[in-house]
């Protein structure tokens, strides 16, 4: 056979119609059968197939090779253009026309000039092909000639034999949107564009010969469609560099393996007949298998891992390739990155493959995803698409979890990204929320409340009682008599206390204990812990509180923290005590607080019992004094029986109370009046006045978050006059102690433990205070910075 | 409602203006443009905490007796600028917040496009089709 020049266009179709008859795939040999029956479609009379297949070699080697089944075709459109038969006009004829193959089911009988390969594929497809509605010719025409232009890009972009087999597959993807396409504009002029654009050169003049009978034209012409559709598409491929001539030989390697045309045909039957049942359904954009795993082969060139993500800058780069203009590119990123994250998963990537694909030959792109195109998420998390998902995607059309179908039904896209920015929205409403400090402090003063050590309220350390009784009765056995004398009131007082402040009442029991001293300063201690932990948001305090009390033996508790009523208290006692007890110099070391602070032991000593919450705080301070203290506090609400002790109860009182009134800022409230009253009623009321300055002090934040704030603040400043005045009271106490007492050796043993369990007391409630006096400074400057940071906005 | 939705690069060049009633645009370029400087004085302020501690929405940058102007700028300094009509019934801080949420998230969309070069114009039309849905229906 003489040789065979072919242009591109013939090329291109002459290698898809092998492909299609390749059913063998063995890329030389072109089934018989296949080969016939195509022969048999050129509408030929069949001497002249004959005749052909005899010019063409192939009766004289028995199968249609490659260049045989060329030379067939040649032929055939020789024949069909009506010249004769020769093997000269294989080369001499110039323009002609595509041969072509009439499709028995196709609804148009004559075909227009060349059917593409499509011939076959028609056949298959023409169940589907359905029909281009509107295709007029008219429309075919000018496609056909804007095609024009492009296929002289087109042709030389195709690569002979190795793009043949691509392009079956690609006819039913390019045709289905092509139709759509179609039947949806009312100027198909995209669709038109793409048959023609394979075959143009060729086509043009074929088909203005063909004008006239264009109802075939119509199914032909979507015939024709696809194959040009998909040459354009490959070409497309072709187009860019190297990769891109790779593009088609993937293509065709999967292609083949996965399915020969019939497969494709299979496959483009289903779409199309998907398309047609769907009507207005989005089936133009449906990827095909064959196309899909032309798309997973291109992805694993960029990303072996199916599952794995392309950056944007490798997608880039890829899809530049395609030439299209950026701001369509930048269109179709937009269209196909779903989830918005700058890389392409698998499914986004096909996607863009395709919008691609569909752009180069000539389809608008959508405004809007389409259905078919939409990333399948089976989980929202779960952003990598499985490959095997790629079909269901490709014939179901709509993707699992993901509701929004932006073209074919925006409404549902919006509702995802409504419900997405619903999700900020509440991401943000949460972060307010959580933003806001008021749960915690609430939670605080919940549990403040609840650990009735720390409580604030008046009624504090009621669970202290027990303990303190039990104190309170092993002080009483200790200390005999003279401590039953005080702790009898306390006894007495309890009851009347606990109406007041049940911190009073344990701070009697404490200092009923005080004989003990070390009890009772335990329980002291314990109490101004809760006390404290309270004011200072430290709950481990009241926490260890009632430890402290149960342990009769142990050393103090943490003393209690802000106690500045604690120390003042117990520093306003320990002067009064001073003051009161001519016995000084036992506590010489003592003494040095009491010059200061004797105008304080009033004041503590009036707020001590109110100050239950605060009598935890002092009870540190009050665990040394003497068990009459404790007694005396009681007294603060009974002022008749606190008299009864004033002389030697008072110092001791006033050193209880002291403590306790470190912590009245909890009890402020109350404890100013008390204390007041107290204060009127005790004679050394140097500290009564000064209680009630405290309590002034105190009263003012009502609230328990107040308090606590106000307290830390109150307690830091009072913290170590406060301190001092624990000192005092504590070191008042003991001197009153052994006076009460009458026993010097036991009184001043005790007195000298009493003083070191207050050294230690004391030393522990200045570490406490230090603390808080950090945290409040902390604070401060925290404040101070976002007053500043607010301050530029207050401009406004 | 916006009457003129701007987006203004770090450059304070614009990459994306658009108002509505388009054939008084110059106006609002003009308006923009000058809103320009209250924006920076605005970002200046805060001098110490960088943009840690500053608030993207900048708030009513200034208003006249036509309209109203608002700002708002990314941590990469690129500003947004919302005109909304006086007469408008006042919408909500809450609303001028959530519209300036809107539009950096779909301006964070198109920057992460690979096929964007940031300090262009913006042209995606997704970003434009947001735009609309915020400008006055009107005119």
């Amino acid at each position: 056979m003489e040789s065979l020049t072919l242009t591109d266009g013939e090329q291109k179709y002459y290698s898809d119609l092998f492909v299609y008859c390749d059913t063998d795939n063995t890329k030389k040999v072109a089934s018989n059968g296949r080969v016939l029956d195509l022969f048999r479609a050129a509408q030929l009379p069949s001497e002249v197939v004959l005749q052909i297949t005899e010019l063409c070699g192939a009766t004289r080697l028995g199968h249609f090779g490659r260049s045989q089944f060329y030379i067939a075709l040649k032929l055939i459109a020789v024949a069909q253009s009506g010249l004769p038969l020769r093997v000269e006009s294989l080369n001499s004829v110039k323009d002609l026309p595509l041969p072509r193959f009439v499709v028995a089911k196709n609804e148009q009988e004559a075909r227009h000039t060349a059917m593409y390969p499509d011939s076959e594929n028609q056949g298959s497809y023409q169940g589907v092909i359905p029909r281009p509605p509107g295709r007029g010719q008219v429309k075919k025409l000018s496609a056909h000639e804007v095609i024009q232009p492009c296929v002289p890009t087109v042709e030389p972009q195709l690569q002979p034999d190795t793009t043949s087999p691509v392009v079956s597959p690609h006819q039913s993807p390019p045709t289905s949107p092509h139709w759509r396409k179609h039947k949806r504009q009312a100027s198909g002029g995209n669709i038109e564009r793409q048959p023609v654009v394979v075959a143009g050169a060729v086509w043009t003049p074929f088909r203005e010969a063909q004008a006239g009978p264009v109802v075939s034209g119509d199914g032909m012409w979507s015939a024709n469609s696809p194959p040009p559709v998909q040459e354009s598409w490959v070409s497309l491929k072709d187009a860019h560099p190297p990769s891109s001539s790779t593009l088609p030989a993937i293509h065709c390697s999967p292609v083949q393996e996965n399915s020969s045309i019939r497969t494709v045909a299979s496959a483009t039957t289903t779409n199309e007949t998907q398309r047609h049942s769907s009507g207005g359904y989005d089936d133009p954009w449906k990827i095909t298998d064959e196309q899909r795993q032309y798309y997973i082969n291109q992805f694993k060139t960029i990303q072996p891992d199916l599952n794995g993500f392309i950056p944007g800058s490798a997608a880039k780069e890829f899809f530049t390739k395609s030439k299209l203009p950026i701001l369509e590119l930048s269109h179709i990123w937009e269209l196909s990155d779903f989830d918005k994250d700058g890389a392409l998963t698998l499914d986004e990537f096909c996607a863009a493959f395709h919008l691609v694909v569909a752009r180069k030959n000539s389809y608008d792109l959508p405004e809007k995803l389409p259905e078919s195109l939409m990333p399948k998420l089976i989980d929202l998390d779960d952003s990598a698409e499985v490959p095997d998902q790629a079909p269901d995607v490709g014939y179901s059309g709509s993707p699992v979890e993901v509701t929004p179908n932006k073209s074919p039904s925006m409404p549902s896209l919006n509702q995802t990204w409504p419900d997405l920015n619903q999700g900020n929205e509440q991401w943000e409403t949460f972060s307010e929320r959580s933003s806001s400090s008021q749960t915690l402090t609430q939670f605080d003063s919940n549990i403040a409340p609840a650990d009735p050590d720390t409580a604030i309220v008046h009624p504090v350390p009621i669970r202290m009682t027990p303990s303190k009784i039990h104190m309170q009765e092993m002080e009483l056995k200790r200390t005999g008599s003279d401590h039953t004398h005080p702790t009898s009131p306390l006894m007495a007082n309890p009851p009347d206390l606990s109406e007041e402040t049940k911190l009073a009442t344990s701070m009697k029991f404490v200092t009923v204990n005080s004989g003990d001293g070390y009890s009772s300063s335990d329980s002291y201690t314990s109490d101004q812990d809760p006390i404290t932990s309270v004011v200072t948001r430290q709950r481990s305090h009241s926490g260890t509180s009632p430890e402290g009390l149960k342990v009769v033996a142990a050393p103090p508790p943490p003393p209690p923290r802000p106690h500045a009523s604690h120390s003042r208290s117990s520093s306003l006692d320990m002067n009064r005590s001073f003051a009161a007890v001519p016995t000084g110099p036992q506590l010489a070391g003592v003494v040095a607080y009491p010059p200061a602070v004797p105008p304080r032991p009033l004041p503590t000593q009036t707020s001590g019992p109110h100050s239950g919450h605060r009598s935890d705080e002092g009870l540190a301070a009050h665990s040394s004094t003497s068990p009459q203290q404790i007694p005396e506090q009681p007294n603060f609400a009974d002022f008749s029986q606190f008299q009864a002790f004033a002389a030697s109860d008072q110092p001791s009182d006033d050193g209880e109370k002291h403590p306790e009134s470190l912590p009245v800022e909890k009890s402020s409230e109350g404890a100013g009046p008390l204390r007041t009253v107290k204060s009127d009623n005790q004679e050394e009321r140097a500290a009564a006045t000064v209680n009630s300055a405290k309590g002034s002090i105190m009263a003012p934040p009502p609230k328990p978050v107040r308090r606590r704030l106000k307290s830390e603040d109150e307690l830091q400043e009072e913290a170590l006059p406060l301190k001092s005045n624990v000192i005092a009271t504590v070191l008042a106490a003991q001197p009153s102690i052994p006076r009460s007492v009458g026993k010097d050796k036991k009184a001043i043993q005790a007195s000298i433990r009493r003083n070191k369990e207050t050294n230690t007391v004391l030393a522990r409630l200045n570490s406490e205070l230090q603390q808080q006096l950090k945290d409040l400074l902390e604070e401060r400057i925290s404040l101070e910075v976002q007053l500043e940071q607010l301050r530029p906005f207050s401009h406004l | 409602m916006a009457v003129c939705i701007a987006v203004i690069a770090k450059e304070n060049y614009p990459l994306f203006i658009r108002s509505v009633p388009v054939q008084n645009e110059l106006k609002f370029h003009y308006t923009v443009h000058t809103s320009l400087d209250v924006v920076e004085e605005k970002i200046s302020a805060v001098g110490k905490a960088m943009a840690d501690q500053r608030e993207l929405y900048l708030g009513l940058l200034y208003p006249t007796e036509d309209y109203k102007v608002y700002g708002y700028v990314t941590n990469s300094k690129v500003k947004f600028v919302i005109v909304v009509d006086s007469s408008n019934t006042s919408l909500r801080d809450n609303e001028i917040r959530s519209m300036f949420r809107k539009l950096h998230n779909s301006f964070t969309d198109v920057m992460c496009n690979p096929f964007y070069n940031p300090g262009d114009t913006i042209q995606s039309k997704a970003f434009d089709s947001i735009v609309s849905a915020m400008m006055v229906q009107a005119s």
